[in-house]
């Protein structure tokens, strides 16, 4: 990232960054953060998927955008608070991997990871443009009592449903941390991804942890879309701006690492905050893009990932 | 025709060949033999340009090719087959062949003939026109050796070109190799059925645990107390030995 | 030689269309065709005869469509001396982004992922900088003629469509007749065997990069002299990468006429859910989308498979 602030202070003459007042470069760090831990909460579901079935989800930003109409809804037609709508997202959106795994992407590599890939892109355009057709593309977004409550961490002025998404997002994290660490589950998750002959040999039904696995890691969106709401919105392409942001986590954090996707999250939501500040909204995202391409070039087992 | 000098790499601090030095000479059949896991494969891929030795040196007909690439080292006249075969799969027999007769044949005809004339020195000529991913264990094996014959080399490494094979195949083989040779080219070949490396090979080098423990002709080799127990266990030529005297 | 009679006997046919039919709608259909069937083939070449799937071929059709727009506007170019240009800016973006990827093993997955991040990048510079019109675009001034390839009906467009496409297409024959052809297809097949076989596979992957994107900005160019205009979403944005990978994924990966096939299934449907369905957005895309999942499925060697017989 030292290499990429150092660019563009080139691009921009005098010293852009150190010009601005702290307190606006410490709010944008504490926005950074929160977005960062929605990033990571996304970006565990996609790494999970990967380290487990060696399967990258290119449909995971479609899901999301799924999940986000679904929260919506249940806002708009039944009054369902984005929050209290977790229990009914989360398992909906296990319940939709699963099924999408064993009907689906599970039968079609044909032994090419390549093909997994054209499957789950030909799933996000089917999902995107469904959302069109049924939807249209209005940018749709929910009001609740505390969309504009603020509140105050060191001077620094942070939206309430930003700070709710962190917390939750954290504690999501830890919850699948414990189901994959602790349970029964778990264990035969890691052990398929570790060994899947081996799996296989001990009697570990692998297609249904392979379809469990994919299950969680869509889960983990139905959590995030809960907690993304509130501060932000839906339309049909909303998953797209997701989906390299998830992709570029999850191989800064090396394929398949836990830890590596939280800790890409909040850096990758630090740099996009920052970024937009100096470079402008436009120009902002394009850090994140830099990242991801010099990664996969020059270290793609991440930052904190064991070379293969 | 091919000499390494003290070659040696490790895979995460695991020594897979450490300090080999071996030469091959022209217009034989020369043999690497050890147990499993010995390094032999490993030793393959350093000589064939596959692997980065972490030191050490080859040398094809005295010029130094420690470095090189797999296709540069084709190009000067070494190639190899893989111990698990690696056809192209979507394509036919005859096309796979070519892909190796165009190394020297920029012509598509001329090239696809020219895999006709190696399918027959290796037995393939009936299934010439069968996609590849269709042949058996033993017409993969072939199909591996044709396409490395078309690429006309001096010297050629084999990987196990007889394991997974049955007896009466393996006997069909045989006569295969020895043509080759015959025709002049030069073979190194890693074999883990020893039958037929007593009867094939013209000299053998012994690998166990990255290191050379013993070379010269098949009936030396075997007769040698270090092979015997790299092979068989600690132990085991005292023992046999033993058993021969009271026996 | 029956392919190649067969092109023959496509590009005496389409240009005798004129001759016949006089309708600006149908003759408008074949020029789409033979547009995504050019697009399609330049994704083909990598994609399908090389294996390397890539998700951005945007990178290069972006790259043609300003090169083309730019060169003109801001340069004074002729159209006809522009389209060499931008072909071969499309080349040289696919020389770079290969050297970049295959020089460091990029393969499958991750060389899909990098060709889409590029294409975002570039998507983001050309909405950033005046110089390619920002977020507004650029709008080609109207000089209608033939010497500034700007046509006044649709068969203009038709032939320069259907000239593009036969190139793209005896390209594709060469590389089933050719020494370079067999290596390409080697590479796809297995990359350690081809090196042990002599094939110097970076380079191989090299060239059909490189090709590929001199087609694709070929087919950005074409975008711009039909519809006058081009901005950052139509010249970078996913869809144009999503229709070139579809035709040749639908028609078949690694066929002469896959692409072709394709690109007529594709626009047939799509004429077909206009008239039918309804006209709302995106009921076409829901059936693509349905189509790369089903071929993938059951038909991995596309609607050219059947016709190839069992291999």
């Amino acid at each position: 990232m030292i290499f990429w602030i150092k660019a563009t202070k080139k691009l921009n003459p005098p010293a852009n960054l150190f010009m601005l007042d702290p307190a606006i470069i410490f709010a944008s760090v504490l926005n950074g953060l929160t977005t960062g831990a929605v990033y990571a909460l996304i970006a565990l579901g996609l790494t999970l998927i990967y380290g487990v079935l060696h399967i990258i989800n290119f449909a995971h930003g479609a899901a999301l955008m799924m999940a986000l109409y679904g929260v919506y809804f249940l806002h708009e037609k039944l009054g369902l608070d984005p929050y209290v709508s977790l229990p009914i997202m989360v398992p909906a959106m296990f319940a939709a991997g699963y099924l999408l795994y064993r009907g689906v992407i599970g039968r079609a590599s044909h032994g090419k990871d390549e093909n997994i890939l054209l499957i789950t892109l030909g799933l996000s355009i089917i999902l995107e443009n469904a959302a069109l057709y049924f939807f249209k593309s209005d940018t749709l977004s929910i009001d609740t009592p505390y969309t504009l409550s603020t509140v105050n961490i060191f001077g620094a002025m942070i939206a309430v449903p930003k700070v709710v998404a962190f917390f939750g997002a954290l504690a999501t994290t830890v919850v699948l941390l414990l189901v994959i660490g602790k349970t029964s589950l778990g264990r035969a998750i890691r052990a398929c991804a570790k060994e899947r002959q081996g799996a296989r040999l001990v009697g570990i039904d692998v297609d249904h942890v392979f379809a469990m696995s994919f299950g969680i890691g869509l889960a983990c969106l139905g959590a995030a879309a809960c907690f993304l709401l509130p501060a932000y919105y839906v339309n049909p392409q909303v998953g797209n701006g997701f989906v390299l942001i998830a992709f570029t986590i999850v191989v800064l954090g090396g394929m398949g690492s836990f830890v590596g996707a939280l800790i890409g999250g909040f850096l990758i939501g630090v740099v996009e905050s920052l970024g937009g500040l100096v470079l402008g909204e436009s120009l902002g995202q394009i850090g994140i893009f830099v990242i991801f391409i010099v990664v996969l070039l020059f270290r793609p087992q991440g930052l904190f990932g064991a070379r293969a | 025709m091919l000499a390494a000098r003290d070659l040696a790499i490790s895979f995460g601090g695991l020594k897979a060949v450490s300090g080999v030095s071996l030469t091959v000479p022209a217009g034989k059949i020369t043999a690497l033999i050890g147990p499993n896991g010995a390094g032999k494969s490993t030793l393959f891929g350093l000589v064939s340009g596959f692997l980065k030795p972490d030191r050490g040196s080859v040398a094809l007909e005295g010029r130094e090719i420690t470095g090189m690439k797999p296709h540069t080292i084709c190009r000067l006249g070494m190639t190899r087959t893989f111990q698990i075969v690696q056809p192209f799969a979507q394509q036919t027999v005859r096309e796979n062949i070519a892909v190796g007769a165009h190394l020297h044949i920029g012509g598509r005809k001329a090239a696809l003939a020219a895999a006709e004339a190696v399918a027959q020195r290796v037995g393939l000529t009936s299934q010439l026109d069968k996609p590849a991913a269709s042949l058996t264990v033993a017409g993969r094996k072939r199909l591996e050796l044709a396409r490395a014959l078309a690429t006309v080399p001096k010297l050629i490494l084999l990987d196990e070109v007889l394991a997974g094979l049955n007896p009466q195949e393996v006997g069909e083989m045989i006569p295969v190799l020895r043509g080759i040779r015959d025709s002049g080219v030069t073979v190194f070949m890693i074999e883990h059925v020893m039958q037929a490396v007593m009867n094939l090979a013209e000299y053998v080098w012994v690998l166990a645990q990255g290191e050379l423990i013993a070379q010269g002709l098949p009936t030396e080799v075997t007769r040698d107390d270090k092979v015997i127990e790299a092979y068989l266990g600690h132990g085991t030529a005292a023992r046999l030995r033993a058993e021969a005297a009271h026996g | 030689m029956r392919s190649l009679a067969a092109i023959a006997i496509l590009v005496v046919a389409v240009a005798a269309l004129p001759l016949f039919v006089s309708s600006g709608v149908t003759l408008g259909f074949v020029t789409m065709v033979l547009y995504a069937t050019l697009l399609g083939q330049a994704w083909n070449i990598l994609g399908g005869f090389g294996g390397q799937f890539s998700f951005g071929h945007a990178v290069f059709f972006g790259t043609g469509a300003y090169a083309m727009a730019v060169l003109q506007m801001r340069f004074g170019f002729n159209a006809w001396l522009a389209l060499p240009c931008a072909m071969a800016l499309g080349a040289v973006a696919g020389t770079l982004l290969g050297a970049l990827s295959f020089r460091y093993g990029l393969r499958g997955s991750y060389f899909a992922l990098v060709t889409l991040a590029f294409a975002e990048v570039f998507r983001i510079l050309a909405n950033t900088f005046d110089f390619t019109g920002a977020g507004v675009g650029l709008q080609l001034p109207l000089q209608e003629g033939a010497g500034a390839m700007q046509f006044a009906g649709e068969t203009g467009y038709l032939y320069l469509a259907l000239a593009l496409a036969t190139i793209s297409l005896l390209f594709a024959w060469w590389l089933k007749h050719s020494r370079y052809g067999a290596w390409l297809a080697a590479v796809r097949d297995n990359e350690d065997s081809a090196a042990a076989l002599g094939v110097n596979a970076f380079r191989v992957k090299l060239a059909a990069i490189t090709v590929s994107g001199a087609l694709m900005a070929a087919g950005g160019a074409f975008y711009v002299q039909k519809f006058h205009y081009i901005d950052p979403h139509l010249a970078y944005g996913a869809a144009i990468s999503v229709e070139a990978l579809l035709s040749a994924i639908i028609g078949g990966m690694g066929t002469i006429f896959g692409p072709l096939l394709g690109a007529v299934v594709l626009h047939g449907l799509g004429e077909l859910t206009r008239n039918s369905l309804s006209s709302a957005p995106g009921a076409s895309l829901i059936i693509y989308g349905a189509l790369l999942v089903l071929i993938i499925m059951f038909m991995p060697r596309g609607i050219a498979g059947l016709f190839e017989g069992k291999r």
